[in-house]
């Protein structure tokens, strides 16, 4: 008798295949825009809005984006623009999906900036030009100096000579992208990161526990400490605020839910443009939820227990505040003062920002993909041709955050209009389009199609009426709260004008093309609306 | 660190790792779990896999 396909499939398959669910989810936002954000909204009070939107907004939206994505995909479409009209019949549908280009080609232009970091840091780690002692100033003004915070256009005056400037790095992160994308090899890239994730979650597991033994590093300040350390990071409210004057902020309720979207990639119009690829009935629920979990757990039980109570203990209550003014900034002032203070540290610290720098390959290589699977659609154009078009775009947005990088103006505009607002917007999109126009029972029975684990059935209450009535309540708090002083920035602050106005023209590009593409559809032929509906 | 500030790590590290304990479990349980579950890292668009 032959073997069931059962038992054919080994254990070491089936830890591959959680290995790579889990990798995949893992990037940058796990261990560097968490504990930036957390550190910006106290902490303990960030968790409360943090894991409410992890509950009614990022699971329940990544659920609905996988759905989507393979419903659409197969009606013959892949970008998100031809997801959009497969769904919905208007013909604002493709357009409305073109944000799904925008939304992660703009965050590829400054995620490829943090990518160079980490491989800059790995390699200076390896060489001990890290190694500056425990005095804070040394590595907040290195890395201040790396990536020119003090002025405009600073890194591209190479005051320590062009290979101590971050520009040779970001040209081989760029470098490496397009050539991996352009020649087709992801997949094996893909294959080596399936690898090199749990190498990473063992280095940051070795670093929680020197953080966690840290004790009081200066006994002249005692009250920096490891414990004072995690109460920064955890306790509900922090000095004179109260939990409810902290939970009052609607930015909070805003970020918390941008920072669930970006490290569960949900909203960039990403998964829906992978889903589409899939078979009719391969699951999605256990693969979500797999993915989901991994991330969280990164996330919250590593990124949360490092950075903030290790930068706390370093930095102190005022230095964290500041440095973690620009989002992606405390890991990289923080984490090298750690690795210093370690045995071998050197050799955990060259290992976690290269393998830091690996995941975020892994997820700046999905950023690209939804562009080129709307250069192909609408303009026909080859894998090659569209990843060079791409490659221009893109190279133009990475010069704009290089050359703005006072107080990393350019990389905090795009990341907070696209990284947060835009992808706030495109989630509410998701949410509206899988519970109302495709149909909450419908959309809950495609999801349920081939999938390993049932779905609990509040899953379709919340998606039609609790995620939407979220989104809007919090999104109108916020505009009340901060529409006037936004605006007020972009008037009287040049470089976040010029960067909204980039930001604008790269959508208009991009609507542009979901035009070109509208009309190829419509001479193919390929059905709108849900046109085959049963 | 405050027993809030307890409470709440506790309540966030212990939800986030059982929650991932869980699905790993289910993972290895699942039956042909190669060929069926799938994540963006092992999606290969079919004009990738065709290039030269």
């Amino acid at each position: 008798m032959s073997p069931s396909p059962h038992t054919r499939e080994g254990w070491g398959s089936r830890i591959g295949v959680i290995l790579a669910v889990t990798g995949s989810a893992v990037g940058l936002g796990n261990f560097l825009r968490f504990p930036g954000k957390a550190a910006q909204y106290e902490g303990g009070a960030f968790m409360i809005p943090y894991f409410v939107a992890l509950f009614l907004l990022g699971l329940p939206i990544a659920w609905a984006e996988w759905s989507l994505g393979r419903y659409a995909g197969n009606r013959g479409y892949n970008s998100l623009p031809g997801i959009f009209r497969a769904i919905w019949k208007s013909r604002a549908a493709p357009y409305v999906g073109a944000l799904g280009i925008l939304i992660p080609v703009v965050i590829y232009m400054y995620y490829v900036c943090i990518e160079a970091w980490c491989l800059a840091y790995a390699f200076k780690t390896a060489t001990g030009s890290l190694s500056l002692g425990l005095e804070k100033a040394a590595y907040v003004q290195f890395f201040s100096g790396f990536i020119g915070l003090a002025g405009d256009g600073d890194v591209l005056t190479f005051p320590h000579g062009f290979w101590n400037s971050a520009i040779p790095y970001l040209l081989v992160c760029f470098l490496v992208n397009f050539v991996i994308i352009y020649r087709g090899i992801a997949k094996g890239i893909e294959s080596f990161c399936r690898w090199a994730m749990p190498a990473l979650v063992a280095c940051a597991l070795i670093v929680l526990v020197r953080v966690l033994t840290l004790g009081t590093p200066n006994p002249a300040i005692p009250d920096q400490n490891v414990l004072t350390g995690l109460g920064f990071m955890w306790n509900p409210h922090w000095g004179g605020t109260t939990l409810w004057q902290s939970l009052g902020n609607a930015n909070m309720w805003l970020e918390a839910a941008g920072q669930i979207f970006f490290s569960l990639s949900v909203g960039f119009g990403i998964i829906a443009c992978y889903a589409s690829y899939l078979k009719p009935d391969d699951d999605i629920a256990l693969s979500a939820l797999t993915a989901t979990a991994g991330n969280e757990f990164c996330e919250v039980a590593l990124g949360g227990l490092i950075t903030v109570p290790a930068a706390f203990i370093f930095l102190g209550a005022a230095g964290v505040k500041d440095a973690a003014g620009s989002t992606f900034n405390l890991g990289f002032m923080t984490l090298p003062m750690i690795f210093d203070c370690m045995p071998l540290g050197r050799l955990v610290g060259t290992a976690f920002f290269l393998l830091l720098f690996l995941a975020a390959i892994t997820s700046s290589l999905s950023m690209l993909q939804p562009a080129i699977a709307l250069l192909e659609e609408g303009l026909g154009l080859g894998r090659r041709a569209s990843v060079s078009l791409l490659g221009f775009i893109t190279a133009v947005g990475t010069a704009l955050v290089i050359y703005f990088s006072k107080n990393a103006a350019a990389l905090d505009t795009m990341d907070f209009w696209v990284g947060s607002v835009c992808i706030y917007v495109l989630a509410t999109v998701h949410v509206i389009l899988f519970g109302w126009v495709l149909g909450a029972e419908r959309g809950y029975a495609e999801l349920q199609r081939g999938a390993e684990i049932r779905i609990p059935r509040v899953f379709i209450f919340i998606i039609k009426y609790v995620s939407p009535l979220y989104l809007l309540a919090i999104f109108v708090l916020w505009l009340k709260q901060n529409a006037a002083s936004y605006a007020r920035q972009m008037t009287q602050d040049p470089v976040v004008a010029t960067t909204v106005g980039f930001i604008l023209l790269v959508l208009l590009l991009f609507l542009l093309l979901t035009a070109q593409s509208v009309r190829r559809w419509n001479r193919m032929g390929l059905p709108r609306g849900m046109e085959d509906r049963p | 660190m405050t027993p809030g500030g307890w409470l709440i790590m506790i309540l966030s590290v212990g939800f986030v790792t059982t929650l991932f304990g869980w699905c790993i479990v289910k993972v290895l349980r699942t039956p042909e779990a190669t060929r069926h579950l799938h994540s963006q890292a092992d999606i290969e668009p079919p004009d990738a896999k065709t290039n030269p």
